[in-house]
């Protein structure tokens, strides 16, 4: 007992050093006053003593309290069971905007939107193993493809969400080629890059899309040619997105267990054996791009349909981290999780806004504290689990071939 | 030929602030394969840890030099110690979770000490005293190449030589060389593999320190966004430059402030980013490890 | 005895809890003013101040017994300045039933709200959003704002700097934002079109860069008399300093964004000299002297950016309402653009397209530390 007091004791002190500078001292360089927060030393150590000691104790007991996490993916094999818990959750979707403002139901469309991203992405990352930072550009491809072809040709809604999709998987496969011989963080620092050159481009290129003003007056969609008041038009996009989000499920899970989505995953899991088995892997990786890429193409035209003005601040590189941490906290290739880790990103911060200033810290925070309690997501795959994962090797830092 | 010269040497500070970021997410990449995000932050809190001292002595009294020498100092020790904490809670326990996680842990960490410092201090840009006097017998040359430029340059080769002779020369270099080239034989060995990593971090911020006071008293203002920007850039250069080699992330720096700064100054300013990456995503495209990366074939 | 005692309490208890409520609901129903802008975040300094001064005036009306009998209520939404949150903010504040709202404080943010809020027929009253095709497109019959459009501003900069300091060849900045590039487009435009002065450099810098010599050192190669710079403080510290630094006496005009005391903190001596336009000097209206000493009792602290057009346009949004008598989208437009209104900026009231008549800008410059009017 005593040398957990002193470990934790240690930990503490080492956090108050740590914070010093930052948290203690408060400095107005320009009338040149220091203020000195000592009170905030105080919360630190405490807070750290009390964590360092909750910690060990989990820490020690692992194995015990493991069992009180639900292991879902018994409870979702079982097939009647599954089939009622479908149905309730489809009820509920159902009727949600009855009961809601259209606060919050916009706010749900949102957390609903970043579903559809998540399960996009999930194609790219989750199945194929292409580790994707810069997939918000095919978002930004979809919106602006909505507004400026509505600015130029009046083009509506529902001509423009397969063009928006068309188009954003045309990027797709254009990222697509030059990254074939890539792999791992090459290959995600250069998607990177191009999340930002798209978005750069987006924000000078005035002529073509009106730079940081962004474009704004774009129409919503159409119920069968009438326009609809602000409150219905909500209630409409949501059930839209409720509709796109079962569709896009339908259509992954057809495709994980098709040949395209066999190949994804031997892609994903040893590149050489899959090329030895004969799969073209050019066409596996494209065919990758280009779906996912479509995917984000659609909502991005969503988006834009909902938000009625698009500018370039929306689809930086903080919407790709985000759209990634919400497949891998969801737990990495499995669908509900990408729906959970959607809900939970996106609603979280909602009703943390309580916490006002504090959300984004606790964002932070809970990202890490998932990560580093359940690497797995909170809906891991148990499909992984059958065999042990390698140790990350590191001679090998970027393949070619 | 002014103007070359001048962008030239523009182009050079650049490089050297993203080299000293650059060194971080290097190593920490030659040794656990991950990409630090959480980094281009360290170099923040280092900015932050250097103004914060230098303003408290300057308020206590103390002369230019010493306020500038102690600052660094503090800016080193404290960026050192927020480095290995980051790894030990967010990394460690990671280790041997699927490669995605640690990434979105780093993310996390990267968002969570974004937020940390704009609470703790403040979301405006504070000054930062200055601290670098303007060497009078520079001044002819001032439209080229300011005082600041200068010893941001010194500092930076002073640096390399350092960080060369420790990697070549110690022990504990040649521990660092040996696990990042074989994690499992370095263990093997006997080497201590959890100290090395750590050691990794230790080092990489205290050079991310360096330039984030270097960059403090060169613009004379830093705001707690500084650092993801800065990031991105001195990652794009390490991987430019072939990512896990050391003198390819300061060629990769090089190269990357070079192209900004001669892109804005003969073409344009509004795209110098693009510039940048575009320049990223050729290189990788005829070399793909990095212009000096080691070429490993993957053997099945 | 005890328990039956308990029971009696709690029973009481329940009931003046409802006897509260039930009072609440005989009472008039109060007018929801909706304040939304930046409370948090990197621009929140330039919209808390607005915040407070609504606050301050509905405190002092609600003290005098509100408008037309009702209390006013704020329902206060922070919009981070960001567009998307925006909406979601307009959507929250339509949900609450505000009645009428005074925001926001970014042009994009406004923009992307006000569609929002015309098809829920909302008057906005803005005291700080000052994209011109706000006003000028005639799209936004619900929009109104207390502060001149960026193309006067730019009108401003460009005449000072052409007819009053006689400069000939000026480069023009921004920060690629959408406040500071639009006052560069403007800004490029006039003088183009005043065929005095020529443009010899447009461009942009990237906030958060490392280094800005490389654009200062475009600046000096195109020998430029002059930098009009359009965007906020933080930019303009910057490429004001590695100027000086370099030994550049360039003259620098910049806009309302720059017009902060912070600027002059930040960038310290070399702070000195600079132009900035603002909205004109009130300090002298004791409607002025009156608020500022207001948010110095209340809040121990000096006013920040537009807190006087803030205070105006809550002002303007009372009275508008007392005059119309009642909130009505058609009665209280109607107010606005008849009924002149007593404010810190002097009298108002509002134009068909929503601008301010009777507010403008002024141009002032920084010496000795502060910031002075020239003008």
């Amino acid at each position: 007992m005593l040398a957990e007091l002193k470990k934790a004791m240690l930990v503490a002190v080492w956090f108050m050093f740590l914070t010093l500078p930052i948290l203690v001292v408060k400095v107005n360089p320009i009338e040149q006053k220091v203020v000195w927060r000592w009170a905030n030393l105080a919360l630190v150590g405490l807070a750290a003593f009390v964590l360092t000691l909750a910690g060990r104790y989990y820490g020690r007991h692992k194995t015990e309290l493991a069992k009180y996490w639900p292991e879902f993916h018994p409870l979702l094999a079982h097939p009647a069971l599954k089939r009622f818990f479908l149905a309730i959750i489809a009820l509920l979707a159902a009727l949600f905007p009855l009961f809601f403002s259209s606060y919050q139901i916009n706010i749900m469309t949102t957390a609903l939107m970043y579903a559809v991203l998540g399960l996009g992405l999930n194609i790219v990352v989750g199945l194929a193993g292409l580790l994707d930072l810069g997939y918000v550009a095919f978002y930004a491809v979809g919106a602006y493809s909505y507004a400026l072809l509505n600015y130029h040709f009046g083009l509506g809604f529902w001509a423009a969400l397969p063009i928006g999709g068309l188009l954003a998987a045309m990027f797709g496969i254009a990222l697509g080629f030059p990254v074939l011989r890539l792999r791992g963080d090459y290959l995600a620092i250069v998607t990177l890059g191009f999340g930002e050159i798209i978005r750069l481009i987006l924000e000078n290129w005035n002529d073509f899309s009106f730079g940081p003003s962004g474009i704004a007056g774009i129409p919503r969609p159409g119920f069968f040619g009438m326009t609809l008041s602000v409150d219905n038009a909500i209630c409409y996009l949501y059930y839209l997105v409720l509709l796109l989000g079962l569709l896009t499920i339908f259509v992954v899970n057809r495709l994980r267990d098709s040949r395209i989505g066999r190949a994804w995953i031997a892609l994903r899991e040893d590149e050489i054996a899959c090329q030895a088995m004969g799969i073209d892997k050019t066409r596996t990786k494209l065919t990758a791009f280009a779906l996912g890429a479509s995917w984000a193409g659609m909502v991005g035209v969503l988006f834009a349909a909902k938000t009625t003005f698009i500018n370039p601040a929306s689809f930086t590189f903080l919407e790709s981290a985000i759209i990634l941490a919400i497949v891998v906290l969801g737990g990495m290739g499995s669908t509900v999780g990408v729906v959970i880790g959607a809900l939970v990103f996106i609603l979280l911060p909602e009703y943390l806004r309580a916490f006002a200033d504090y959300r984004m810290l606790l964002f932070g925070m809970i990202m890490v504290g998932v990560m580093v309690f359940r690497p797995q997501g909170i809906i891991g795959t148990s499909r992984r689990r059958s065999y042990p994962l390698p140790d990350m090797d590191l001679g090998k830092e970027a393949g070619h071939d | 030929m002014d103007y070359f010269l001048e962008l030239f040497f523009s182009g050079l500070t650049r490089g050297s602030i993203y080299a000293l970021i650059a060194l971080g997410y290097t190593m920490v990449y030659g040794i656990i394969g991950l990409i630090n995000f959480a980094h281009g932050e360290i170099y923040m809190i280092g900015a932050f840890t250097a103004l914060i001292c230098a303003s408290v002595l300057t308020v206590w009294g103390l002369p230019p030099l010493a306020v500038l020498v102690l600052s660094a100092l503090a800016a080193m020790i404290w960026s050192a110690a927020y480095g290995f904490t980051v790894e030990r809670i967010a990394y460690r326990p990671l280790r041997h979770a699927p490669r995605l996680s640690p990434l979105i842990s780093a993310i996390g960490m990267s968002i969570f000490l974004q937020n940390y410092v704009l609470l703790a201090q403040s979301a405006d840009f504070v000054p930062f005293p200055a601290l670098i006097p303007d060497f009078a017998w520079l001044a002819p040359y001032r439209s080229i190449i300011g005082s600041s430029d200068l010893v941001i340059l010194l500092t930076t080769t002073v640096v390399m030589i350092l960080l060369t002779l420790l990697i070549k020369g110690t022990k504990i270099g040649k521990a660092m060389r040996a696990t990042s080239q074989d994690k499992q034989m370095a263990l093997l060995l006997g080497i201590d593999v959890n100290f090395v990593i750590s050691a990794t971090f230790v080092l990489g911020s205290a050079l991310a320190a360096i330039g984030g006071v270097l960059i403090a008293s060169h613009i004379g203002q830093i705001n707690f966004a500084i650092g993801f920007l800065a990031g991105i850039k001195a990652f794009t250069a390490a991987v430019l430059g072939g990512i896990g080699s050391v003198p390819g992330a300061v060629l990769g720096s090089l190269l990357l402030g070079w192209t900004e700064s001669f892109a804005t100054g003969y073409i344009s300013s509004d795209y110098e980013d693009v510039f940048a990456f575009a320049l990223l995503v050729l290189i990788l495209i005829f070399r793909p490890a990095g212009i000096l990366g080691r070429r490993h074939n993957q053997k099945v | 005895m005890a328990r039956k005692f308990q029971f009696l309490s709690g029973v009481v208890l329940f009931a003046a809890l409802f006897a509260g409520k039930v009072n609440f609901a005989t009472a008039a129903e109060p007018i929801r003013l909706g304040v939304a802008g930046a409370h948090s975040g990197d621009l929140a300094s330039y919209g808390l101040p607005s915040l407070n001064a609504a606050r301050l005036v509905v405190k002092e009306i609600n003290a005098k017994g509100g408008v037309l009998g009702r209390q006013i209520e704020i329902l206060a939404e922070d919009d981070v300045c960001k567009p998307e949150i925006a909406t979601n903010t307009a959507t929250k504040l339509i949900s609450e039933k505000a009645d009428i709202v005074m925001g926001h404080i970014c042009s994009g943010a406004t923009k992307a709200a006000l569609g929002i809020y015309k098809d829920a027929k909302l008057i906005v009253v803005s005291p700080s959003a000052t994209n011109p095709e706000l006003t000028q497109s005639g799209k936004y019959p619900n929009f109104f704002r207390t502060i001149a459009a960026d193309d006067a501003q730019a009108r401003q900069e460009v005449d000072f700097a052409v007819k009053v300091l006689h400069l000939k060849r000026l480069a023009v900045i921004h920060d690629k934002g959408d406040y500071g590039k639009g006052l560069a487009e403007f800004a490029k435009e006039f003088i183009e079109k005043s065929g005095a002065a020529e443009v010899v450099l447009y461009e942009g810098v990237t906030p958060g860069a490392v280094d800005y010599s490389a654009i200062v050192q475009k600046i000096k190669r195109a020998d430029a008399d002059g930098v009009i710079f359009g965007g906020y403080h933080p930019e303009a510290s910057k490429v004001v300093s590695q100027m000086r630094k370099k030994g550049m006496q360039t003259v620098f005009i910049s806009d309302d964004g720059v017009k902060d005391d912070t600027f002059i903190k930040v960038a310290g001596p070399n702070a000195e000299g600079v132009y900035a336009s603002g909205p004109k000097d009130t300090s002298k209206n004791p409607l002025t002297k009156a608020a500022i000493l207001a948010h110095q009792t209340e809040y121990g602290s000096e006013p920040g950016a537009f807190f006087l057009n803030a205070y105006a346009a809550t002002l303007a949004i009372v009275n508008a309402i007392d005059k119309a008598g009642s909130t009505d989208f058609e009665a209280v437009t109607k107010a606005l653009r008849q009924q002149a209104v007593d404010t810190p900026l002097g009298s108002i009231r509002f134009d068909e397209r929503g601008d301010a008549i009777g507010v403008g800008f002024s141009m002032y410059v920084v010496r000795g530390g502060a910031y002075q009017e020239v003008l």
